[in-house]
């Protein structure tokens, strides 16, 4: 059987930090992600990020990308792609699915950064084609370089619809408007104002009601809401547009953790079921640690600091740092993340990260 | 409706034309891309029909999870059109419901 010291699943922000940190202290790293290529959805970001200096803001998520890819190698991660992780067996053994045959990997400490996937919203024709996630259409513009419609209505109005709709019209394409269900703009300001001088209206209190076409979407009705959610008869109105996005949120992708029989909270903030976790992203299963997207939704900035959080933590268990030496990084990168969780939107997370550590720790 | 040119991005990468074969009308795409984005950017949306009712599906969430766009490919039923590479000469079917499997010969001939 293989065997690696630390295995780090999902090779997108949180597990390329993680993997560089850990082997950058001395600890053997395997990278497995089951894409063709790393980066989860680093390599869509074209905008510029947010944070401080230490955090690379104004940095593009794909400049960043390519640097954390440049030091896996540099520092010896041993990257395997196209490799599905099916199985996560007691005694830290993973089965993994690799074209056509399948193997396992002992190892001794996982840190799981598998990410999260988008949530669909169901209305009457929200399966015609036409209609997918904003996520979808970014990875189709941005890597891809093919447009998904020429006219969208974008359903949405938090930092993926906002960011996507300025992407879509970089691209190209034409939004015709973005709509939101809740009174207010979910997103970032500075976002929100940057496609509204582009012309394009955030119409808040609106919900989609069908999508309709033949084959594929042709048009989309939409209308008003009251403050229970319930349409306004007569605020109806139809847009002529050929694709909708939805950017109604993420959940973190944690079958892994649930395999592994890791504890769990409900946290609404964080996108839903997350696994509870130490301040050393450790779950409650010892020698299973999360990082990312997994561990909550927030942004690739925090998921790159929870993913070096996770690696010094490995490593550490592995006796690769001393303990005084590793609580030292770790305690720097604490510091980074809290100063990512400030502000208006940063600190119901902050809020939210403290009630899943402080249910572990009783856990 | 391909993105050629882009404020940020700068002109696409230009990459290998080949040519796929689709529901026996040949479409242009570039080695290595994913073969929805070539039937995309061909101007084809709908991908497959559901079983029961015949509806049409396309290409929905991009990551290889939700298998809206599965088709045949060289004969394979059920391949993630999204995250599958193109290949010059592939033969991409569209299919109803689970599809088919057909026989395949053991070796392809030159």
């Amino acid at each position: 059987m293989q065997k690696t010291e630390i295995a780090v699943i999902g090779a997108g922000p949180a597990g390329l930090a993680a993997a560089i940190e850990a082997a950058r202290a001395g600890a053997q790293v395997t990278l497995i992600d089951e894409n063709e290529r790393p980066g989860g959805q680093l390599f869509k970001q074209i905008h510029k990020f947010f944070g401080s200096k230490e955090h690379r803001a104004g940095t593009r998520g794909v400049e960043i990308g390519v640097d954390l890819l440049e030091e896996a190698k540099r520092v010896g991660v041993i990257t395997r792609l196209n490799t599905v992780v099916y199985g996560l067996y007691h005694d830290k053994c993973l089965g993994l699915a690799c074209g056509d045959h399948s193997e396992d990997l002992q190892t001794q400490a996982i840190i799981l950064a598998t990410g999260a996937s988008e949530n669909v919203l169901a209305f009457p024709g929200w399966t015609l084609p036409g209609v997918m996630g904003a996520g979808a259409a970014q990875t189709l513009i941005n890597i891809h370089r093919v447009l998904p419609g020429r006219r969208i209505l974008m359903v949405g109005a938090g930092n993926v619809g906002l960011i996507v709709t300025y992407q879509l019209l970089q691209a190209g394409a034409e939004v015709v408007a973005i709509i939101e269900g809740l009174p207010v703009i979910g997103g970032y300001g500075v976002h929100a104002s940057k496609v509204r001088r582009a012309g394009v209206p955030i119409l808040t209190s609106h919900t989609i009601v069908s999508a309709e076409g033949g084959e594929s979407v042709e048009r989309a009705v939409i209308a008003q809401v009251d403050n229970r959610w319930q349409v306004l008869c007569g605020t109806e109105q139809t847009l002529e547009v050929d694709t909708v996005c939805l950017a109604v949120g993420l959940s973190p992708l944690a079958e892994l953790a649930w395999m592994a029989g890791c504890r769990f909270s409900h946290v609404p903030t964080l996108g839903g079921w997350v696994p509870l976790h130490d301040q050393d992203m450790q779950t409650s299963v010892p020698g299973i640690y999360i990082a990312g997207d997994v561990a909550g939704i927030e942004e690739a900035s925090t998921a790159m600091e929870e993913g070096r959080l996770a690696g010094l933590a490995a490593a550490g268990t592995l006796c690769h740092l001393s303990p005084e030496v590793g609580e030292i990084k770790k305690s720097e990168v604490r510091d980074r993340l809290a100063a990512l969780r400030w502000g208006g939107f940063g600190e119901g997370r902050a809020v939210a990260k403290r009630q899943i550590i402080e249910a572990r720790c009783e856990a | 409706m391909r993105v050629d040119v882009h404020p940020i991005l700068g002109n696409a990468p230009t990459g290998k034309s080949i040519i796929l074969l689709v529901d026996g009308r040949p479409i242009k795409a570039i080695e290595g891309e994913p073969i929805a984005a070539a039937l995309l950017a061909s101007g084809r949306r709908v991908l497959r029909h559901t079983a029961r009712h015949g509806e049409p599906r396309g290409l929905f969430c991009a990551l290889g999870r939700c298998t809206d766009c599965v088709m045949t490919v060289d004969g394979q039923p059920n391949v993630r059109t999204c995250v599958t590479p193109a290949r010059d000469g592939m033969v991409i079917e569209s299919q109803v419901g689970l599809g088919r499997w057909k026989h395949l010969p053991l070796e392809k001939e030159e």
